[in-house]
């Protein structure tokens, strides 16, 4: 034994390590394959030794050969015993080979789940983390669902470095085992508060990833997002943040309204330009998502333009690239402001760098107007005779054509001009693109019929030279274009000067080396050519002529015949049957001319490419109802034995269902159109064609084109597009003379008659089309159903964790983890790991889901009383199991023996989720900038269960605990206070920064002192404040409210009533109503009487409080007023229900009609020194309170925001919902407080004075 | 995400390769010889995104690249990933890898400039680079973007090893002396932009 240890060591010494591996390949640069195979040898040899080392240095060397190219998994299994070695040495190299070389398909993969398991939970924190990360790489469905649990116990790990590595493989776990997701998350999102920097931003970068794929379900963590990108000072994070509120904004606008503010200012304010790149691709997103609701964001778009004009400015090659970039979405939505800035883009079209061309190609598609695409479309195509490369040159030609043909040929003024640059394009050498310059060219001669004698004229020559464009045979090469020429020849023959020298040409041996579509599209339209000519020499009674094209077609046409292509073979065949059949009829002089082109009669319409899909099912016609009753199972299964054609028989026999249920159906309408999709005789019904040929109006009707032949054209030869830039331009200068000449001497009359379209002023619209155009819309059929084609591809891994995780977050019964979605527990080990140190982990790991399904046992039965106790103490045991109160956060406030009024609130009654989706709404829905909003969305959704839970989720939060435990209002009071504290802290620090965010309290609450990070400077704290003041209260149940202006609608403000249930009871039909005054009336539904109330949307459960909003229109703003109003609900309790009233008045204070908004202060000087406004002052005596306190107030009860702060003295800003402005000065000195105020309301401004007044005599 | 990481010379060898997405071992060298091709006919200075295309993932793939003397550092993303972020991280990785390597072993090789990375490094200490940039990315996506705590991540983790007695006779030095240098000596002009990187200052240990 000893002699072989010390026999490997000697080995060892010989061995080669892995720098003499590299050092051994580069000597051996001729035979590098030859030497690699005798190091794999010596490797292979290596392995079967006993000796870890030797292993673990031949495993390092097959990572490097791997790197090379070399197939190394059959040492799979040497790897995995490298990496179960106890060395941290060598168990990184095993990790390191594993993660460059395992995948889905190793099979020894699976004998690694108790390894890595062991390591996960080894004390050494390198080994943990050497395993996740190698997990990271290769981790499999398998090893996701058997490790999904203790890679979230160590989401909680004492160590930040361990914590990060545990959240980021979070998301690969996701990816592979969805059902982890539903579970894990709450804890995941507990992270994004987690005091480490690293572990937040894993966190973040988690929750980024997943909320790119099915933003919607992320949604409702938008304010908890918000707060993070208020507070961090980590680029990345904001980076990913603002990434994530750019896909989340499509979805929510109002979103996107609150988030411009704080975007703007971190575009004015930061240095990074990756930060500041992204915040202007997100406000770009904003603006999008708004662009259909408020154009009021001009200054927004400014700022990102001239931004973005900045970077594209800069000689940094990637700036200016991803400024193009950005610049190119701004386009969609607003491509005025992209315009002006064109000067630039089409600078950037001479860039020497590929990337930075193609960028600003883009963009030119917005660039263009009629004035000046002849022009961009000339540059364009210098840079295609210059491109080297296919690819860019290809790109070009596709943009040439976008640009020209983009809504409706636009910007298009002289047709003849688009068809010569078609035409020019052909002779662009090895195009993949040919299709689309044929499509365009029939496009465009079929709808622009004014161009049609000139299009077939340039086809006539392009088939003329079809030689020139044959040399490219490859699929959708440039001949594909001389499917268009034939095809605009044959059907516009009449157009034609010479189709016979066209039918010659169309008929050349040389067609035949043609792909098989283009040829039968010849040789049908060398028929339709046949007819014309006979139609033309029969006129001229010239039959000799005629029958020499009999004869040219009698003589051309068998070459076709013996065509491979089918469809050749057949139209060739047909047609020369026809026409030797006219030869005989022409021989005996009889005219036949007519009946030939009646063949090929009839106007051809175009049809929109969608139309056929967009045919609506007629009513009563179901078509998925049998037309035979199909033959019974039974039938056909007895006869299946006997019957010869027994299986087309099975095939066609359904069993008939005489109830079918819809999904039943539907599935089977898509088996039934998969088999007719795949079935090649199936022919699909088309009604539309039928319609469109029953209801078209005649040809006649269709808008006759007139052709303005003031400009005489007559190109020879191949057309120059650059001749017609000349001509274009020689039109428009003599127009403009006409013009002016017309205005001179005012004679209307003579030129009114020459030129259709009326004088104006000359601007970019007017300029007049060559011809006067009229393009054929594309037809569809009536009732054309808008579809939304939405496929998502089901392959996609992001679709299974389209997860809805709203539920979750709120924590409430209506849809708590199933017992399906436990996290899978080890209960298959017969022992668990029995190290001391690891024993209390080990052993809450399992126990931790069955907590969970506890919890929701419980609250299922929450509304029952009885059933309290039961599982009290069940929670009793459980917690004399709990090891770590940390690891199962979540669960302490259930766990808490707490009374009855603290578990009702936990335990939310179903309406709470409501709440939960109103919270993001009052969220979203208050003024952008508001203070106050956030204060005011304090306590309103306090009943909800989240705040309790997250506030849980701190460690330390059961030391709260017996706090809470408290009699209930005082609890409730105590509880706001703390929070409301905490927010004030914030709100103080982000007016210093003269920001004014918003925060959620919702879901910050928990983590809050461990985000702020220690960042925050303190200055004294502020009291707590609240906006909502009593409204009505008796036995049963209190009422408080709160009115806030309407940010959109001047008219409106909105009132938010907490109601809160006191009683024992169940109260439920609650009925709001307010007497209407002239002034103020409350909205009512439509349809509803001017007296009738609102139904308060919700019911509540004893002890339970939720919000509701009432909407009021006012007229007049400068008088406070007061409403009368009633609630009327019903109390049930478990033997009787009584009807009950409670009175109210409301007060709408001058206040609620202020909205708080930003002002910068050069804006304040310049509005104060207008003029326009009246002032006013106010003195209050004896305040003593810190004054940024007083600010605060200010700013909080009555809407303000500071606008500067110098000291002791600062002015201050609001608006009205009917923009009234309203300034104010605050000085203090000793005790006294000085106001000046200014606004264009004096009346207005004295009631704000008052309630002022009114709030610090108050204090 | 990140899809993969490809660190390869100027003839297009691979020097460190890392797919966070499985590829068989052909496939992967296909994928570098196609990279490499778009990658090494760019001037020096045009941008340094390229549109992948049909390479790995599709559309919604860049190629993020950065050239150095002899090497390119080449990152596939997708577009949840900031362009000018990966760019920094690429300058950041290069830097670290400079800090942890420039030290004793290589001190004839010691490249006066941080901004480039010596191929030899990479050559002969593929593994440890690697070590190097799992506590940067892992499985995909940025694990980590401050330099000290990176920094300090790998030594602890070297020290472990050597505490160990490395993996062979010749003890693996490379890593270990990061404290040891001068780190105010270190160029402070490095145009990261911003990533708020500080150069380390190791505790002692």
């Amino acid at each position: 034994m000893a002699l072989k240890i010390v026999k490997g060591s000697i080995d060892r010494m010989f061995d080669k390590n892995l720098q003499d591996l590299v050092r051994g390949i580069r000597n051996h640069k001729e035979d590098e394959a030859k030497y690699i195979s005798t190091c794999i040898d010596e490797i292979k040899q290596e392995l079967k030794q006993d000796n870890i080392a030797v292993k673990a240095n031949a495993v390092c060397k097959l990572t490097y050969l791997q790197m090379l190219g070399y197939d190394v998994s059959w040492a799979a299994f040497n790897i995995v015993e490298v990496m179960s070695s106890s060395k941290f040495t060598y168990k990184r190299i095993g990790y390191l080979a594993a993660s460059q070389c395992f995948h889905e398909g190793t099979d020894v993969i699976m004998l690694t789940t108790n390894q890595i398991r062991k390591d996960l939970s080894s004390p050494n924190q390198y080994d943990t983390g050497v395993a996740l990360t190698g997990l990271s790489c290769f981790v499999t469905p398998d090893l996701a669902r058997d490790l999904a649990n203790d890679i979230m116990t160590l989401m909680s790990h004492t160590k930040p470095y361990i914590r990060k590595k545990a959240v980021l493989i979070m998301y690969k776990v996701f990816l592979k085992y969805p059902e982890s997701l539903r579970p894990a998350f709450p804890r995941l999102k507990e992270k994004l508060e987690d005091p480490d920097p690293g572990v937040q931003s894993a966190a973040v970068n988690v929750i980024c990833e997943l909320a790119r794929r099915n933003p919607k379900n992320y949604l409702s963590l938008a304010p908890l997002f918000f707060k993070l990108m208020t507070s961090s000072t980590n680029n990345w994070v904001l980076i990913k943040i603002i990434k994530l509120f750019g896909a989340l904004t499509p979805l929510e606008p109002r979103l996107g309204k609150k988030l411009i503010e704080p975007l703007t200012n971190l575009i004015h304010s930061t240095s990074a330009m990756s930060l500041l790149y992204e915040c202007v691709n997100t406000v770009i997103a904003v603006l999008i998502s708004l662009s259909s609701g408020m154009p009021n964001h001009s200054a927004s778009i400014q700022l990102c333009v001239q931004k973005l004009r900045i970077l594209i400015e800069d000689s940094d090659q990637n700036l200016k690239y991803l400024g193009l970039l950005a610049m190119s979405k701004i386009l969609k939505t607003h491509p005025k402001s992209v315009q002006s800035h064109k000067d630039l883009i089409l600078q950037c079209l001479d860039d020497k760098d590929e990337s930075i061309r193609l960028r600003a190609l883009d963009l030119l598609y917005g660039m263009v107007s009629k004035k000046n695409l002849m022009e961009i479309v000339k540059k364009l195509m210098l840079h295609v005779d210059k491109a080297e490369g296919t690819t860019y040159r290809d790109e070009l030609l596709t943009k040439i054509i976008d640009i020209c043909s983009q809504s409706n040929y636009q910007y298009i003024t002289n047709f003849e001009w688009y068809i010569s640059i078609l035409v020019e394009l052909t002779r662009l050498e090895g195009t993949r693109h040919g299709h689309l310059i044929a499509s365009q060219m029939l496009d465009v001669a079929i709808r622009v019929k004014a161009i049609r004698a000139f299009a077939v004229a340039q086809m006539a020559m392009l088939l003329d030279n079809a030689h020139l464009l044959t040399g490219n045979m490859q699929r959708n090469g440039i001949c594909e274009v001389l499917y268009a020429a034939a095809w605009i020849c044959g059907e516009f023959s009449e157009h034609l000067e010479d189709p016979n020298q066209t039918l010659e040409a169309m008929l050349r041996p040389k067609v035949a080396t043609l792909p098989g579509h283009i040829q039968a599209v010849y040789v049908q339209n060398a028929a339709k050519l046949f007819a014309t000519v006979l139609r033309k020499h029969e006129g001229a009674t010239d039959s000799q002529a005629a029958q020499e094209t009999s004869q040219l077609l009698v003589e051309r046409l068998p070459l076709f015949v013996q065509s491979a292509n089918l469809e050749v073979q057949e139209r060739a065949s047909c047609i020369l049957q026809l026409v030797k059949y006219i030869q005989k009829l022409q021989q005996k002089d009889v005219e036949v001319a007519e009946e030939v082109s009646a063949l090929f009669a009839g106007e051809l319409n175009p049809v929109a490419p969608k139309a056929q899909k967009k045919v609506p099912v007629p009513e009563g016609l179901d078509l998925d109802a049998w037309i035979n009753e199909p033959p019974s199972e039974s039938e056909s299964e007895d006869e299946k034995p006997k019957a010869v054609f027994a299986k087309e028989e099975t095939k066609h026999s359904r069993p008939r269902h005489t109830e079918v249920d819809e999904k039943e159906l539907a599935r089977r309408r898509e088996a039934r159109k998969q088999e007719q999709a795949n079935n090649p005789f199936y022919i699909k019904s088309s009604p539309s064609s039928q319609k469109v040929y029953q209801d078209a109006p005649g040809v006649e009707h269709i808008p006759v084109v007139q052709i303005d032949l003031s400009v005489p054209l007559k190109v020879p030869g191949m057309p120059m597009s650059d001749q017609y830039l000349k001509l274009e331009e020689e039109r428009r200068q003599k127009e403009k003379a006409e013009k002016k000449k017309k205005e001179k001497k005012k004679k209307r009359e003579k030129h009114g008659k020459g030129k259709k379209h009326d004088s104006g002023p000359e601007s970019e619209e007017d300029i007049t089309p060559a011809h006067h155009v009229d393009i054929v819309t594309e037809e569809m059929p009536e009732n054309a159903l808008p579809s939304d084609d939405d496929d998502k591809d089901p392959n996609d891994p992001h679709k299974a964790l389209d997860i809805d995780l709203d539920n979750l977050l709120s924590g409430t019964n209506c849809r708590p983890l199933a017992d399906t979605e436990k996290l899978p527990v080890r209960t298959h080990r017969s022992e668990p790991l029995k190290s001391p140190g690891e024993d209390g982990d080990v052993e809450s790991v399992p126990q931790e889901p069955k907590k969970r399904s506890s919890k929701e046992k419980k609250e299922k039965k929450k509304d029952k009383d009885k059933d309290r106790k039961k599982s009290k103490e069940e929670k009793k045991k459980k917690k004399k199991h709990k090891h770590d109160a940390e690891d199962e956060p979540a669960e302490l406030p259930a766990e808490e023996p707490v009374k009855s009024e603290e578990t009702n609130e936990v335990a939310t009654p179903p309406t709470s989720t409501s709440a939960e989706a109103s919270d993001l709404d009052f969220w979203l829905s208050s003024t952008p900038v508001a203070p106050t909003a956030k204060e005011v969305a304090a306590p309103a959704p306090a009943p909800a269960p989240a705040p309790e839970t997250s506030l849980a989720a701190a460690p330390d939060s059961e030391a709260d605990e017996p706090k809470d435990a408290e009699p209930e209002e005082v609890k409730c009071s105590k509880h706001k206070k703390k929070k409301q504290k905490k927010e004030k802290e914030k709100e103080e620090k982000k007016e210093k920064k003269k920001k004014r965010h918003h925060h959620h309290h919702h879901h910050s609450d928990g983590g809050e002192d461990s985000v702020q990070n220690g960042t925050m400077e303190e200055e004294e704290p502020l009291p707590p404040m609240s906006n909502y003041c009593l409204l009505a209260e008796n036995s049963y149940i209190k009422m408080v409210y709160d009115i806030q202006g309407n940010l959109q609608d001047g008219s409106q403000v909105v009132v938010s009533v907490i109601f809160e249930n006191k009683s024992d009871s169940f109260l439920k039909s609650m009925e709001f109503n307010v007497l209407d005054s002239l002034n103020s009336k409350l909205q009512r539904p439509e349809g509803a009487g001017p007296h009738d109330g609102l139904v308060v949307p919700f019911q509540l459960p004893p002890g339970v409080s939720n919000e509701a909003r009432f909407i009021f229109s006012v007229q007049s703003i400068v008088m406070p007023q007061k409403l009368k109003g009633t609630l009327t609900f019903i109390v049930k309790s478990e033997d009787s229900s009584t009807h009950e009233k409670l009175d109210f008045k409301l007060h709408f204070t001058c206040t609620s009609y202020l909205i708080t908004t930003p002002c910068y202060s050069d804006a304040y000087a310049k509005l104060l020194e207008s003029g326009d406004l009246k002032s006013s002052s106010l003195r209050l005596e004896g305040v003593n309170m810190p004054f940024h306190h007083l600010l605060a107030r200010i700013c909080f009860h009555h809407h303000f925001s500071v606008v500067e702060r110098i000291d002791s003295c600062a002015s201050m800003y609001s608006r009205s919902i009917q923009g009234h402005h309203v300034c104010l000065l605050v000085k203090t000195a000793d005790q006294t407080v000085s106001i000046d105020a200014k606004c264009d309301e004096p009346s207005l401004l004295g009631n704000v004075l008052d309630e002022i007044k009114q709030t610090f005599s108050q204090c | 995400m990140i899809k993969a990481i490809l660190i390869f010379n100027n003839h297009g060898k691979p020097r460190l390769i890392r797919f966070y997405q499985y590829f068989a071992e052909d496939m992967q060298q296909q994928i570098i010889r196609e990279t490499f091709h778009l990658v090494s006919k760019r001037d020096d200075n045009v941008c340094n995104f390229l549109e992948g295309g049909s390479l790995i993932g599709g559309s919604d793939y860049k190629l993020i690249y950065r050239h150095y003397a002899t090497l390119y550092f080449v990152f596939c993303v997708d577009s949840s990933e900031s362009e000018l972020g990966i760019l920094d991280l690429i300058q950041v990785s290069v830097i670290i890898v400079n800090v942890c390597f420039h030290v004793q072993v290589f001190v004839e090789t010691l490249d006066k400039c941080f901004e480039n990375v010596c191929e030899l490094d990479l050559i002969f200490h593929m593994d440890k680079v690697h070590y190097i940039l799992q506590e940067v990315v892992m499985g995909g996506m940025v694990l980590e973007t401050n330099m000290n705590e990176i920094v300090a991540q790998v030594e602890l983790q070297n020290r472990m090893e050597k505490s160990e007695g490395g993996l062979s006779a010749a003890p693996a030095r490379a890593v270990s002396a990061v404290k040891n240098m001068n780190l105010p000596e270190i160029p402070r002009n490095i145009n990261i932009g911003d990533i708020n990187i500080k150069v380390p200052s190791l505790s002692p240990f």
